[in-house]
């Protein structure tokens, strides 16, 4: 292989000033979906297992739209055509005038598209819980909210705190399609060290070992959650 | 135990003999093969896979842009073509395969450096630094950093779009210089990143951005694969000196010469300017930028003898 390495350039200002940048605003973008994610993807997961159709209905609608349609495309909806779409004033403010409108827009369409996902995994959550433990709820007299607040949810997000680690992960990952879209997060920082110094491997190792870094942290976290929370005696008390 | 007498000893072991045999054989077999790419390691592996690998563009127009049929044609794509025929010649093949692998202003230098692509043929541009990677074969365009706007947006020079937003292309020298150039002058101005010509081109055209930043003759071809060419200019100095050339691996003098050899023989009989009027005077994208004396120079001064 014809290529000339050199490590260095790694540490060398403004090289290493960029990494750090993009790594801040990976975790900016990462974080604030995944607090849209998981509200929203809660609240969905809910109307999915409400007995009222049409909150079922709407649960329905909704993650077979943003779960069907992949990210990258759905980033370039966003993007390039739902400002077309709002009237003159208002897509004039969303193209320029909105505070960091790439930013802003690549964290939105990342939240609605993972809480589709989360939606789901609340979902099978709250009825691996069981039948039986809701009806006992309705039974000693709780309404359906109270039900959900006491009984299934605490339960029912002690189950799934492994896929849940596994959403919360890929969130990171997929935050990286927000450079298609000119956000310049870590990836899209690797690739202006790419062209300022041509040095390419170099600088996409330095973003694997940072990517990974992270994510190893999120899944150290996660674990301490999981064991933190287990209820004794039940499936989920990891002894591991 | 006692030694057969000379006499009586073959002259060597039947095996060695016919292991030795064919040793002599290979060796002289393989390195029949080895005299047609010689001591060139890009085409030792062109004649092994039987295959030429050729890096495209897929939206810089008229250089290497994916055509009418779903194929990559254009300036740099014909003249890849003369070197592929040098090359064939050279191998002495009865046929040689190209695939045609699309690549971008990010992924051009690692794929050649890795030996996916044995060429480029986009619109790269000539830089010392880039050399430090990759080698370049003579110059084939000469272009320079512009800037594309609405025709009223009264945007000439780069000084023009203080308060504005301006795209440029991740991946390059467009993006350096005019960032070097609005640091410089100390103006503020907005920078969008966008992937690629064709997201640039969208952005304007949807009034995301102000202006778009590229090779003059990129804009040029945007402009005119565009619905109203009349709607759009393209102004401003020329903020940089871009000469095009096809990219070849590093460390291979070999297949550089043959690509040296093919390049002064169309310079030196005319048929490079023949080329570029094909594709620019006017060419079938509807660009019409005539030879410029710049250009005309370089080709005469490339055209070296045998």
């Amino acid at each position: 292989m014809n290529y000339n390495w050199d490590w260095g350039i790694l540490f060398r200002d403004p090289y290493a000033g960029w990494i750090l940048a993009g790594l801040g605003w990976t975790l900016a973008l990462s974080l604030l979906a995944w607090t849209i994610a998981f509200s929203l993807g809660t609240l969905l997961g809910i109307f999915r297992t409400s007995s009222s159709a049409l909150l079922r209905g709407i649960g329905t609608v909704y993650v077979e739209l943003f779960r069907n349609i992949p990210l990258l495309v759905q980033l370039f909806l966003w993007y390039f055509v739902f400002p077309e779409l709002l009237p003159d004033e208002a897509g004039r403010w969303v193209k320029r005038d909105m505070p960091y409108p790439a930013f802003t827009t690549a964290f939105i369409a990342i939240g609605l598209y993972t809480a589709s996902r989360v939606c789901e995994q609340v979902r099978s959550g709250i009825e691996a819980v069981g039948v039986g433990q809701r009806q006992a709820g309705r039974a000693i007299g709780m309404t359906e909210p109270q039900v959900f607040r006491h009984v299934l949810l605490p339960n029912a997000f002690r189950i799934v705190i492994p896929p849940l680690t596994s959403e919360f992960l890929t969130i990171f990952k997929n935050s990286s399609l927000a450079l298609t879209i000119g956000v310049v997060e870590l990836t899209a920082m690797t690739r202006q060290i790419e062209e300022y110094t041509f040095q390419g491997f170099e600088a996409f190792t330095a973003a694997t070992i940072v990517y990974s870094t992270v994510t190893f942290t999120v899944m150290l976290l996660m674990r301490v959650v999981e064991r933190r929370t287990a209820l004794p005696g039940t499936l989920s008390a990891a002894k591991a | 135990m006692p030694m057969t007498p000379r006499h009586a000893r073959p002259i060597a072991h039947p095996i060695i003999l016919a292991a030795t045999t064919t040793v002599l054989i290979g060796a002289a077999w393989s390195s029949a093969a080895l005299a047609d790419a010689g001591d060139s390691p890009t085409l030792a592996r062109i004649a092994e896979r039987g295959v030429v690998n050729i890096g495209h563009r897929e939206t810089s127009i008229p250089f290497s842009y994916i055509g009418d049929d779903n194929e990559p044609v254009g300036y740099s794509i014909d003249l890849c073509g003369k070197f592929v025929e040098a090359i064939q010649a050279e191998l002495e093949l009865d046929s040689l395969e190209v695939k045609y692998i699309p690549v971008t202003g990010q992924t051009r230098i690692p794929l050649l450096a890795n030996g996916t692509i044995d060429m480029e043929c986009g619109s790269t541009t000539n830089n010392l630094t880039r050399q430090k990677q990759v080698e370049y074969l003579p110059t084939t365009f000469i272009t320079g950093t512009k800037i594309l706007s609405r025709a009223d947006s009264g945007i000439t020079e780069i000084e023009d779009l203080e308060g504005k937003v301006i795209g440029l292309s991740a991946g390059t020298t467009n993006e350096k210089v005019i960032k070097a150039a609005i640091d410089e002058l100390g103006l503020d101005v907005d920078v969008v990143t966008v992937k690629d010509h064709s997201q640039g081109w969208l952005s304007l055209e949807t009034d995301r951005i102000d202006a778009y930043g590229s090779d003059d003759v990129l804009l040029y071809g945007l402009v005119s694969r565009s619905s109203d060419p009349a709607d759009y200019q393209v102004t401003g100095r020329y903020l940089s000196f871009d000469p095009y050339a096809i990219m070849v691996p590093r460390n291979d003098s070999t297949f550089e010469r043959l690509g040296r050899v093919v390049f002064a023989g169309l310079m030196r009989s005319g048929e490079m300017a023949e080329i570029y009027a094909q594709w620019f005077e006017p060419g079938p994208t509807g660009i019409d930028m005539p030879l410029s004396d710049d250009l005309a120079a370089a080709f005469s001064s490339q055209a070296l003898p045998e």
